[in-house]
């Protein structure tokens, strides 16, 4: 409990208390915690004297801000219009199907968050698929998923060795 | 006495004797390989070789002054991983990690070039051994990428040797605010975000609106799918965006200025981050600029990831921690902007240019372009074109030269179909314009827009229909819903759409989708909402028939929506290896060896598993 409020005051505490600086906060709040907490959010809310009502409504609208914890790897396809037009939307029907992943939502088993945004500026390269900061490029339904895979198979592998 | 280990810069004379010093420092048989790490060449494994590059230099024992740099985007991302050599401008293209050693062993130590490894030109087959031999960069004139892939963007004292800094220190030495603005009216330099506005007469009317403090904001949220130059720039050369920041304050009489950077680009942030420290330490950001009383600070906000947060209001609401909804602009910015005070907001292009407008001249700038467009911009050339990548070409150029001459055409046999301008905001433009030329009012005059240079190429094989919906879709979803005609009439235009790439369009539908544009144009609040009809408009302007197809023929000229087409076997081309039959999930395909196989179009579902499959590419689309 202390341990909330502490990272709170820290973070509000790196913008002076400033309420215009919400968004850099709950953007550290979420760097931390890998999304939003909402006991956090209360918290933060309280720090500040702002009603909840105005942080939700930061919250909600950004498309980066995350509600419910992500899983061990951030994969993110891109769907800008170059990558579409090279078959994106093809690589992301193909990941939602074979993991019973939905944009923006991550794998039961917590394996990934799968994000589906609109351009990450390697459109030179495209189709353009990022997991937890690697590009790959000209990327297809097929090689998407052996590089999923690859996860799958890391995440075997080390706890094999955990047990070992 | 030496600068280079001096903490700050305290006069306009420490600046140039310190960048004497850099330049007294080079060795003139010095070498120096320059890496691209820009994000076409990084997702090609750029960043390893640059590893590789820099253990070669550091292990070599040969007498020779060697040095390694990752740089930022070179333009010519289609042929990346690129790597040049200086002195002599060699351009290697595809460099692998094998071919590192053999780079070293024999340009850097030898002075022999690595043929396999030059760029080799299509049509003549010729070999380019320098950088100005490629067609690609023949056509191109760069200003405001002109030190990109020639400095280390982590490095000041690289971006002082090449003379940055120095139009800061013109004009707090020797020119006043007005003479500042009046060599950008000079100039004749539009705002590079989209609009096109003069810049000149914004920094007046903010520096004549009473009240205090006053700001200065880059927008960096370059939000259009497809372009990136902004972000090449940040990361290539970020001192150049906060010189231009710097200048423009000065005229202004602003303190403090915000770059406002897009969420999905972290190395931008990182770059500005490192390129504001370093101007901190010596003295060329804080109190007192360079022994003047000149004070200036730059703060850094990363967007929440909304499209319409690159709308100027919008991004201001976002600085101020709230949800990013556009206002009316009944009050402008210049007058009411960030904190209800004056504000001047101009992207990161527009802010790159300003140095070189103040070193060489309005003069000089307006020398290039057309009559009212002035200067350079720059394209990320991207889609169906063999040269994919950054260009930078002066104004007035025609579509043909970028799309034929720059990028090389269109790849694989394939017939240029259209080329959309000005992101989602834009349109199509066919290949009947396509003598066009380049400038904000030409684009506007054809429906679509200059925007902030995302051109991205179309061909053959591209439906229209399915482009419109792809751009309705995505503006439907970032639409902030605060405007009802934004918030409901996309998504009634894109519940039509929908209808006509999956062959239920009805007659009327083309009318009914002009009426809603015209009803979003005229009663949105904000850019977005005004413009977001006009990829549906200019696909029906230019490519109607296409529409119709879809709609009475029930049929996809370009065989991309599902449903609106067949899929064949030719049995010509047809081997009879039976590995659509296997992976056909409907038992739709029958055939035996050495026959022919053929699809039951009754039991087809027109998954496309055969065409996938297909190793002779005998499935066709019909």
């Amino acid at each position: 409990m202390a341990d909330k409020e502490n990272l709170i005051e820290q973070i509000a505490s790196r913008y002076d208390g400033d309420a215009g600086m919400l968004i850099p906060m709950m953007q550290d709040l979420q760097a931390e915690c890998g999304y939003l907490p909402a006991e956090h959010l209360r918290c933060l809310a309280r720090q500040l004297e702002l009603p909840l009502s105005r942080l939700y409504a930061v919250a909600t609208f950004y498309a980066s801000f995350r509600h419910a914890p992500k899983g061990a790897h951030d994969v993110t396809l891109c769907m800008g219009t170059v990558c579409y037009l090279k078959g994106s939307a093809a690589i992301s029907e193909a990941i939602c199907k074979e993991f019973r992943v939905e944009p923006g939502g991550t794998t039961r088993d917590r394996l990934f968050t799968f994000q589906a945004v609109n351009c990450m500026g390697a459109c030179a390269v495209a189709p353009v698929m990022v997991v937890d900061g690697k590009y790959y490029n000209g990327v297809t339904p097929a090689k998407a998923l052996e590089i999923l895979y690859g996860l799958t198979k890391d995440k075997a592998n080390a706890e094999k060795e955990n047990e070992a | 006495m030496t600068l280079l280990g001096q903490k700050r810069l305290s006069s306009f004379e420490d600046l140039q004797r310190m960048q004497e010093e850099l330049l007294s420092l080079r060795v003139a048989s010095a070498k120096s390989i320059h890496v691209c790490t820009g994000p076409g060449c990084a997702a090609k494994g750029s960043e390893k070789l640059y590893e590789l590059f820099y253990e070669a230099v550091k292990e070599t024992d040969a007498n020779v002054e060697v040095h390694a740099k990752a740089v930022g985007c070179h333009g010519l991302c289609e042929c990346g991983p690129v790597v040049i050599i200086q002195p002599g401008d060699i351009f290697y293209q595809r460099v692998e990690e094998p071919d590192v050693a053999e780079i070293f062993r024999e340009t850097i130590l030898g002075g022999r070039l690595v043929e396999r490894l030059l760029y080799e030109n299509p049509t003549t087959g010729q070999k380019a051994d320098t950088v100005d031999k490629i067609p690609f960069y023949k056509v191109q004139q760069r200003i405001a990428l002109a030190y990109n892939g020639l400095i280390d963007p982590t490095k000041i004292t690289e971006y002082i040797a090449h003379g940055g800094y120095s139009a800061l220190s013109k004009v707090l030495s020797s020119m006043t605010s007005e003479e500042v603005i009046s060599e950008v009216e000079i100039a004749g330099l539009r705002g590079r975000g989209g609009g096109g506005f003069p810049t000149a007469r914004k920094w007046r009317s903010c520096r004549n609106t009473e009240g205090s403090p006053k700001y200065v904001i880059c927008n960096g949220d370059e939000g259009d799918p497809g372009a990136f130059m902004d972000r090449a720039i940040m990361e290539g050369n970020p001192h150049s965006v906060i010189e231009g920041m710097l200048i423009g304050a000065y005229a202004i009489g602003s303190e403090q200025g915000y770059i406002y950077v897009r969420n999905e680009y972290p190395l931008s942030v990182e770059r500005l981050r490192e390129a504001i420290e370093q101007a901190k330490e010596l003295g060329l950001l804080g109190e007192n600029i360079l022994g003047s009383s000149f004070s200036f600070n730059i703060r850094i906000n990363r967007g929440g990831g909304a499209f319409v947060c690159g709308e100027s209001t919008a991004l201001m609401a976002s600085l101020e921690g709230r949800p990013g909804e556009p206002r009316a602009k009944y009050v402008h910015t210049v007058e009411s902007g960030l904190w209800e005070k004056p504000t001047n907001l101009n992207n990161v292009e527009t802010w790159a240019n300003v140095p070189h407008i103040i070193n060489r001249g309005g003069k000089w700038f307006a020398g290039i372009g057309t009559e009212k467009s002035k200067g350079t911009k720059v394209f990320s050339l991207v889609g169906k074109v063999r040269n994919t990548g950054l260009v930078e070409v002066p104004m007035g150029i025609t579509l043909r030269r970028i799309v034929d001459e720059i990028g090389g055409g269109i790849p694989g046999g394939k017939h240029f179909k259209a080329v959309q301008t000005g992101g989602p905001s834009g349109g199509c433009i066919p290949a009947e314009h396509l003598d066009a030329r380049v400038d904000f009012d030409e684009l506007t005059k054809l429906g679509s827009m200059m925007g902030s240079g995302g051109m991205i190429v179309m061909d053959e094989d591209t439906c229209m229909v399915n482009v419109a919906k792809y751009f309705t879709d995505f503006l439907q979803k970032e639409s902030c819903g605060k405007c009802t005609t934004c918030r409901e009439g996309l998504a009634q235009m894109m519940y039509i759409l929908s209808r006509i790439t999956k062959g239920q369009g009805e007659v009327g539908d083309v009318e009914e989708l002009g009426s809603l544009a015209e009803l979003l144009e005229g009663t949105a609040l904000c850019a977005l909402g005004k413009t977001a009809a006009n990829p549906v408009m200019s696909t029906i302007r230019y490519f109607r028939d296409e529409y119709d197809a879809h709609i009475l023929d029930r049929r996809c000229p370009a065989k991309e929506c599902r449903g609106l087409f067949r899929y064949e076997i030719d049995p010509e081309a047809c081997k009879a290896c039976g590995i659509c039959l296997k992976n056909c999930p409907a038992d739709a395909i029958t055939g035996e060896k050495k026959v022919p196989h053929v699809i039951n179009q009754e039991k087809c579902t027109l998954c496309g598993a055969c065409w996938e499959k297909c190793p002779f590419t005998a499935v066709l689309k019909v």
